[in-house]
């Protein structure tokens, strides 16, 4: 389990397997049963008692999805809020384990999903990336070597080390993007993080994004905006339903999924990035 | 996870390749888990010292309030006990009664904070794959790290109340990693209750309180030598009863403690070492998806 792994291969860009995928899905179903209190309590499932409401949902997130990817690829993963992207992510992070199937990840994996850093609004952005740097399964001294990439990256000036609950949300996403893509990762995976963040910073992700790429790293890219999907990525899936409706090359599967959403190309889904 | 079926790519020592399957019984691979554990122990320091210091507890006069609180604390629950029995007792009962109040609060402070960790951690867990058991692990080194100044203050009444030296205090840190294992324990078992009952940590307060009047503390075990069996029998249910008797022998007498005390201690350690974590380890995947 426990996906981040041993220290770096440092600057050995392709992953550890040569030939083989990167990463290898099989099967996978993912079902979860989840509360749809919003805060479940002891006090409210006392006082429900009796009145025989369910509370607890069962959610088919991903079903049934096999698909492989080879190292150096960029997949763009489109589909409908809800179709399971997310789950099928998480996943492949190891932050959700397999009801059925088997995922296969060859080398390190770096997530930027749900915002990572910044768990604790009370510690400053440094703390934090420490932080998150150590239960990614960095040592201390990796943290350290790897901080200053990131502070400059990020360009948040003397907001480093303040709370980060005194961020904007802008700033939230660039120290977030910041540490995902300089953690070095062989496999690094984007769930919809990149739409906050000015114009400036986005070209300067993007750049970033497609460094990584030319270093045969692999990319997972969960995103509505189209545009950026066919722009940078080499292969697309389509999620629906938690089903895999369609994979291969983005404009083909791009084509699809909106002929599927009858909207066509418009300048909203264009510009959505 | 690894399955049934033997992998030849899983390489957990090189940490290259992972593959996750369907766990079956809910508990992850033990060994591959305590490394990683192990491997990222500096997490757990790290985030109480980053805790710590967000409290400013790390400044002169932070330190000052770690130690003037529970001193404070002392004082009233004196005052309380000199009230309640109509006359105070002597500086040996004090040294008694901080004894046991700072012990307390390390391990229902370890408790409290504990089981905030999980649902506090939320982005982290969201986004990262990590031993969960970090969180609350961490939780109980912010509570003894918040222990550590008071026992100066304890060593100091010690001495003003003439109470005897010996060897037998060697055994104190082994005592108090005993302590550390059990407040762990328990703060994994409410911090695993507290995701899936948010309202968990507002009912705590009432049992620590309860505990604190059930424990010996603001009473001593000889105040109870002539209460009936019937009693008697509950009170030694209490966890806190060998825990602090065993200190109490050491500190209060001079002596190793007494077997009963040693082994209930021990067997309070370990018991809620294995039975918090495995409850919290079989959870923990889940996590994710109900915060």
């Amino acid at each position: 389990m426990l996906s981040v792994s041993e220290r770096a291969r440092k600057d050995v860009p392709d992953g550890p397997r040569v030939g083989g995928p990167a990463v290898k899905v099989d099967d996978l179903s993912v079902t979860y049963r989840t509360s749809v209190e919003k805060r479940p309590t002891l006090r409210g499932a006392i006082m429900r008692a009796g009145r025989g409401r369910r509370t607890i949902r069962t959610i088919e997130a991903v079903r049934d999805v096999s698909f492989e990817v080879q190292p150096g690829t960029v997949l763009g993963i489109v589909g409908a809020n809800g179709a399971g992207k997310s789950t099928l992510v998480r996943a492949v992070a190891g932050i959700l384990p397999p009801t059925e199937g088997r995922i296969e990840v060859h080398g390190r994996v770096s997530t930027l999903l749900a915002l990572g850093v910044g768990f604790n609004g009370n510690l400053s952005g440094r703390e934090n990336v420490v932080l998150g740097g150590l239960a990614a399964g960095l040592t201390r001294s990796e943290v350290a070597e790897k901080y200053q990439e990131i502070e400059d990256f990020a360009e948040l000036g003397d907001f480093i080390d303040m709370p980060m609950k005194t961020y904007s949300s802008g700033m939230y996403s660039r120290l977030a993007f910041s540490v995902a893509v300089n953690m070095t990762p062989d496999i690094l995976l984007i769930d919809e993080a990149l739409s906050a963040g000015d114009a400036r910073f986005k070209r300067k992700s993007l750049d970033k994004m497609r460094e990584l790429v030319a270093e045969a790293r692999t990319l997972f890219l969960v995103s509505h905006a189209l545009a950026t999907v066919r722009e940078l990525c080499s292969e697309a899936i389509w999620m629906h339903k938690g089903q895999l409706k369609l994979q291969g090359d983005p404009d083909r599967v791009i084509k699809a999924y909106t002929r599927y959403l009858e909207v066509g190309e418009s300048a909203v889904t264009d510009e959505d990035f | 996870m690894k399955g049934s079926t033997p992998v030849a790519l899983d390489d957990d020592f090189l940490g290259q390749v992972h593959v996750y399957e369907k766990h079956r019984i809910g508990l992850p691979r033990m060994r591959p888990y305590f490394r990683e554990l192990w491997r990222r122990r500096e997490f757990a320091v790290e985030l109480s010292r980053s805790t710590l210091r967000a409290q400013n507890f790390n400044t002169v006069f932070g330190q000052l309030w770690l130690v003037f609180n529970p001193l404070l604390l002392g004082a009233v629950y004196y005052v309380l006990v000199a009230i309640i029995r109509g006359n105070p007792r002597g500086i040996d009962f004090l040294a008694h009664l901080l004894g046991g109040l700072f012990i307390f609060y390390f391990v229902s402070g370890s408790i409290t904070t504990g089981t905030n960790s999980v649902v506090g951690g939320g982005r982290l867990i969201l986004n990262t794959s990590f031993p969960r058991i970090l969180l609350p692990a961490s939780a109980t080194i912010t509570a003894f790290l918040r222990f550590l100044p008071t026992l100066p203050i304890y060593a100091a009444v010690h001495i003003a109340a003439g109470l005897p030296f010996s060897w037998a205090m060697l055994l104190i840190p082994v005592l108090f990693v005993l302590y550390a294992f059990f407040a762990h324990g328990v703060a994994a078992f409410f911090a695993t209750l507290q995701v899936y009952f948010r309202d968990t940590a507002n009912f705590l307060p009432y049992l620590v309180r309860i505990w604190l009047y059930l424990s010996p503390i603001l009473w001593t075990l000889d105040d109870v030598s002539g209460v009936g069996p019937k009693i008697k029998q509950f009170l030694v249910l209490n966890p806190l009863y060998p825990m602090l008797g065993a200190w109490q022998d050491i500190v209060d007498h001079g002596n190793v403690p007494r077997l009963s005390f040693a082994l209930g201690t021990l067997a309070w350690a370990v018991g809620a070492t294995v039975v918090g974590m495995l409850f919290f380890m079989s959870r923990e995947r889940e996590f994710a998806v109900r915060l």
